[in-house]
């Protein structure tokens, strides 16, 4: 996070050295773009708030169980639709496996956790679209389904 | 049209208001539920007041300075498969993952990148960024790790082909101005 910053100064100073109007001009534009997204951001805030009160209890009581089909698909649906960060995301992660937890079940909810955002609709709708948006997400939970059952076959979890 | 859209946002933020002073009031007479909301909601706000301002003033640069043809040559229609390698390495180092990822795309749509690229750097974002890969390779192990990202580009660099068939087709274009 520090090298966004470090990365920012430096453009700044290298942008003020060519042209000064210009530079202003930047700031300015990047200014008005974030306030127009704000709402945006500020909903999602809302919403994950409200959502990860459940999704923590949710994962370890339910995807421990013992169907590994059901734990993942279980996982696939709550990975799509919370989002967490990858302090929280991987200790949980690690927790179920030390559970006894299929490799298959943990990565149908970290891919699906990463790939596909329901939560973050609000913000990815303003910039690509209600229809790019529907039809990105929907690939993407394709592939996380794909990616969970290939990794299912390689740890010898499954057997078609 | 325009004014609706500001009355729109200003019932967003009386909203975000009212739900600040509902996480205050928690505190104050210890309800758990609110301050567990509280806790969750701190993690996310203190990225988001972190990360997105210099990332905006990043992308701010970007449009006034990077000319169109430049990123029309690695991004654009004619760039081959190259692009797609050049959206995957954008996505490894952008940091904040696809909350900044979004108004990227968007960006560099505007500046001539194809529907391919982006939703290939969107995609990535989320799947390839560097620390939370190192993070996932330490707890749940590099094996996963490697097989997760090795087996995932492919199949994300083919199904952004495929979209970017599919939206070429039609007269979609990005919202602009945003």
């Amino acid at each position: 996070m520090q090298a966004l910053y470090v990365i920012m100064v430096i453009l700044l100073i290298i942008s003020f050295a060519f042209d000064r109007e210009k530079t202003w001009k930047s700031i300015k534009r990047g200014k008005n773009k974030l306030m127009k997204i704000l709402p945006g951001y500020l909903k999602i805030l809302v919403l994950l708030s409200l959502v990860l009160l459940f999704s923590e209890d949710f994962i370890v009581e339910y995807l421990g169980g013992q169907n590994i089909i059901l734990g993942s698909f279980l996982g696939l649906i709550i990975g799509s639709i919370t989002m967490m960060p990858g302090f929280i995301a991987y200790p949980l992660a690690g927790i179920l496996l030390s559970r006894g937890v299929s490799y298959m079940v943990v990565a149908a909810f970290v891919i699906s956790l990463k790939m596909v955002g329901v939560l973050t609709y609000p913000v990815e709708k303003e910039y690509m679209g209600v229809k790019a948006t529907i039809y990105r997400n929907t690939a993407s939970f394709a592939i996380a389904a794909i990616l969970t059952l290939l990794i299912g076959l390689y740890y010898g979890e499954v057997i078609i | 049209m325009k004014k609706n859209k500001e009355q729109d946002h200003r019932l967003d933020y009386g909203i975000f208001a009212a739900f600040l002073i509902f996480l205050a009031v928690s505190q104050l007479i210890n309800f758990d539920l609110g301050m567990a909301m509280g806790e969750n909601f701190l993690i996310f706000a203190r990225d988001m007041i972190l990360i997105l301002p210099p990332a905006f003033i990043i992308i701010g640069l970007f449009e006034i300075w990077v000319k169109k043809e430049t990123i029309e040559k690695s991004f654009g229609n004619s760039s081959g498969f190259k692009k797609h390698i050049y959206a995957i390495l954008l996505a490894a180092t952008t940091v904040g993952g696809t909350f900044v990822a979004f108004p990227v795309a968007n960006s560099l749509y505007h500046k001539g990148a194809d529907y391919s690229s982006i939703f290939s750097y969107i995609t990535a974002a989320s799947l390839v960024m560097i620390p939370m890969s190192v993070m996932e390779a330490s707890i749940i192990g590099l094996e996963f790790t490697l097989l997760r990202i090795g087996l995932s580009l492919p199949l994300v660099v083919i199904s952004s082909i495929i979209l970017n068939k599919i939206f070429q087709q039609g007269n979609y274009v990005l919202p602009a101005n945003v």
